[in-house]
């Protein structure tokens, strides 16, 4: 499976298009991450606990994307994007879609 | 020396003296960790200079390039510290531009590219198009539920990474 934020697919010609395909997932951070996060506040720098968070969301949303590809036998997803919403303190959405297409 | 004025003296301490210490030691510490920060960033981009990054969507060579092509991401989440928050306190009445916190969204945003081109090279790629930076409010900033003193830089960025030939 080729995921691309290009439209095109190098050295590939897409012949035929299968659909809008995307995944999302609601991430909450835990206590443990809030805590850690707190102190970091006081002195500032990286809060590594929140970038994994970050990490995991966009995995997870790739790769149910990549599910709902797979379902419609497509072998490509062309023109990837991520969008994000925050819903409440402490949770935040993130959401992958592209289109599903067959490229040869 | 009389017991009230000992009393006054031991509440300035506690009313004036905590308080600027915990913003003593974290601007010292926030001031020390921003530098040795902003040192790493400037080596690994060094490091990584060979790597191409552009936002152009098909840049010269992509249509013909060879072998396969994958998306990267790059993603950091950085605080500020009690000391900037209580200076940004002040700057919210004058208005202006927040020195502070610009570094911050910069320092954010080039280790998230830092760490998509690391991908990128783990992948034996040696360029990276259609560059996309985005943001995530994970403190709930819109949703008015905000901690106080809870600032922080979110930088998200994805591309597609390619092999782009060597120019002749």
């Amino acid at each position: 499976m080729t995921i691309v934020n290009t439209e095109t697919i190098p050295g590939k010609t897409v012949v035929e298009v299968k659909g809008l395909v995307q995944g999302n997932t609601v991430r909450a951070k835990n206590i443990g991450r809030d805590i850690a996060a707190g102190f970091k506040n006081m002195v500032g720098g990286e809060l590594k606990g929140y970038t994994e968070l970050l990490t995991e969301s966009r995995r997870e949303a790739l790769s149910r994307m990549i599910a709902q590809a797979e379902a419609l036998g497509a072998n490509a997803v062309v023109n990837v994007r991520f969008s994000t919403s925050a819903i409440t303190s402490g949770a935040s959405e993130m959401m992958a879609y592209g289109t599903a297409v067959v490229a040869e | 020396m009389d017991a009230d004025s000992a009393s006054v003296a031991v509440t300035l301490l506690v009313y004036a003296g905590l308080p600027a210490l915990v913003l003593f030691v974290g601007w010292l510490v926030g001031h020390l960790s921003e530098t040795r920060h902003e040192r790493s960033l400037a080596a690994r981009e060094e490091a990584l200079r060979d790597i191409e990054a552009t936002d152009m969507r098909n840049p010269p060579g992509f249509a013909a390039a060879e072998g396969s092509c994958m998306l990267v991401s790059g993603e950091a989440v950085v605080a500020s510290d009690m000391f900037k928050s209580w200076v940004f306190g002040f700057k919210n009445i004058v208005g202006g531009e927040s020195k502070f916190f610009t570094r911050l969204f910069e320092r954010a945003r080039r280790e998230a590219l830092l760490r998509m081109k690391e991908r990128a090279r783990e992948l034996g790629c040696n360029a990276v198009c259609n560059v996309r930076f985005d943001s995530v409010d994970i403190g709930g900033n819109a949703s008015g539920m905000k901690k106080k003193g809870s600032n922080m830089a979110v930088a998200l960025v994805s591309g597609t990474a390619w092999r782009r030939p060597a120019v002749a």
